[in-house]
């Protein structure tokens, strides 16, 4: 029992390790991005591997309240991610 | 520590699926450091981060119902968000590196 419960602890741990891995990859495109749109994709990868770390950091610490947080970030990083696109396309975000 | 006293049920498939989900997005995140043009890098995060992030979500749905001894179904919201949007994002996105590099290619 105790055995699995350690393997499960690295498991978190490795995934720990890979989003920031994965954060850091999508930080050097977002500052290196050719153009806008790479950068936009940039952030819309960032926000997501932010959210899942933080969800990491809720079931490592036994608490519940992280997932609300991750919530919060998943709607307004989606958002963002529309409105940036969509300002991309039309030069505008809400057109009259 | 941490995650003490979870039972196997939670552990075994925990495990598994964080393993994946961690190598999924990283692998998302690298094709979207290292493909050579923009219509290419659509593909990695587009795919590997949403999956990956499916798998954390999972893993994160089963812990939350061991630690509360009840079922825990907040995750499939977050599941459910990104599911709906990231499609979304990317047409949009599509359209308009399209039309900027027929716009860029025009001029």
């Amino acid at each position: 029992m105790s055995v699995m419960n350690a393997v499960f602890d690295s498991a978190i741990w490795f995934a720990q390790l890979c989003l920031a891995l994965a954060a850091l990859f999508a930080m050097i495109r977002l500052l290196r991005g050719p153009r806008a749109q790479d950068r936009v994709l940039a952030l819309d990868a960032f926000y997501i591997n932010g959210m899942l770390s933080l969800l990491l950091l809720g079931m490592r610490s036994s608490s519940t309240v992280y997932v609300d947080i991750s919530l919060l970030i998943a709607l307004f990083g989606c958002v963002g991610s529309v409105a940036l696109a969509k300002f991309l396309l039309r030069g505008e975000v809400i057109e009259p | 520590m941490s995650a003490n006293g979870l039972p196997l049920w939670v552990t075994i498939p925990g495990t598994l699926l964080l393993l994946a989900g961690g190598l999924l997005t990283l692998v998302g995140s690298l094709g979207l450091l290292r493909l050579p043009t923009f219509f290419a890098r659509m593909h990695g995060p587009s795919m590997g981060n949403t999956l990956g992030a499916g798998c954390i979500l999972i893993a994160s749905m089963l812990v939350s119902s061991a630690l509360l001894h009840r079922p825990i179904l907040h995750e499939l919201l977050i599941t459910l968000f990104i599911a709906i949007t990231a499609p979304v994002t990317a047409v949009l996105l599509m359209r308009a590196a399209l039309q900027r590099s027929k716009a860029v290619a025009r001029d």
